[in-house]
């Protein structure tokens, strides 16, 4: 009777933890949709201010587009790494799992990297967000873009250090289905960022 | 009957997100951003036409990556995790098309001393 009672006893525990789970997963969306309303809120500053340039440079002149280019490339590519992660961690391989999650790692790193190197770059020359409300609204945007990579970067180290040390949990998987949605979403964003930013101020838009 | 669920579970979990949507997705994302970027660098038409094109091409690769990267359409029938997107898009859509009317609507009726005027009176000014 019980061995009988057993099996039963175990599936529901399993589908109430599979409830809960997508219960988590539906509260980060709806986090994540709050988040596009914030940037939502930051694009259209920045397409209010983006002619506002105060008798200073207009992106035209400052941005640089092999250079955003590769910002692009190497941030789609870390998404696609992020993917390639997850379905190894589904398949419960922790190695495949520490290695595409490690290379997501390099490559968000040598995202900010170039963003920084860009910002340096401008205030330098004497066009940091100070120099105009173009320049205001352009720092606040891709800045706080940049903001949620960093802390993205933060929460994916400490993800890898507790895998590394204490294996692939239920808890470590689903944590790391959190942080690829988040990952996604980023990329989702710098999209935007790409084609209203960089390439319209190209035209001169 | 928990052979049958589980079967239902497995089928569940690998329809999340295979090899080949993730693949897809990827490749579409760089055609997509090497097409937007490759129009912007060689003018072949007017700057109006190549606005309105990578626009497009934007907004193609948005729905690549909500459906191949965050598996969007894979959802089951209570399709919450849309409704929430639609509702958000339709925020985002007031937010900015509201602001970037209402501001130039501004501009356009002020004149630079009344905006002046205005600028001094709230302390502020050049």
């Amino acid at each position: 009777m019980s061995e009988a009672a057993n099996p039963t006893m175990g599936l529901e525990v399993s589908n109430t933890e599979q409830a809960k789970n997508a219960k988590t997963l539906f509260g980060f969306w709806v986090y994540i949709m709050t988040d596009c309303v914030l940037f939502a809120s930051l694009f259209a500053t920045y397409a209010v201010l983006h002619r506002s340039t105060f008798g200073g440079p207009s992106g035209e002149t400052l941005f640089s587009l092999p250079n955003v280019l590769a910002e692009t490339l190497i941030l789609l590519t870390s998404s696609f790494t992020c993917g390639l992660g997850i379905l190894s961690a589904r398949a419960r391989h922790k190695n495949k799992v520490l290695f595409w999650f490690l290379i997501t790692f390099v490559l968000g790193v040598a995202f900010l990297f170039l963003e920084l190197t860009e910002f340096r770059h401008l205030v330098i020359t004497g066009n940091s967000w100070r120099r105009s409300a173009f320049l205001s609204a352009f720092f606040t945007l891709v800045g706080t873009h940049g903001l949620h990579i960093s802390v993205g970067l933060l929460w994916l180290a400490v993800l890898l250090g507790k895998i590394f040390s204490k294996g692939l949990s239920k808890n470590n998987i689903r944590q790391l289905t959190l942080f690829s949605i988040f990952w996604h979403f980023l990329d989702i964003i710098w999209i935007f960022i790409f084609t209203i930013v960089y390439l319209m101020g190209a035209l001169g838009k | 009957m928990s052979k049958h669920q589980g079967m239902i579970v497995a089928e569940h979990e690998t329809s999340e997100g295979s090899l080949k949507s993730y693949v897809s997705g990827f490749v579409l994302s760089i055609i997509l951003t090497l097409g937007a970027y490759l129009m912007v660098t060689h003018h072949s038409f007017t700057a109006d036409r190549i606005v309105g094109v990578i626009v497009g091409l934007a907004l193609c690769q948005f729905l690549v990556q909500m459906l191949f990267f965050l598996h969007l359409g894979k959802e089951t029938k209570p399709r919450w995790k849309l409704f929430v997107l639609l509702f958000m898009i339709t925020v985002v859509l007031i937010l900015v098309f509201g602001s970037i009317w209402i501001m130039n609507n501004l501009n356009y009726r002020m004149t630079p001393e009344q905006i002046n005027t205005y600028m001094n009176n709230q302390g502020g000014g050049f």
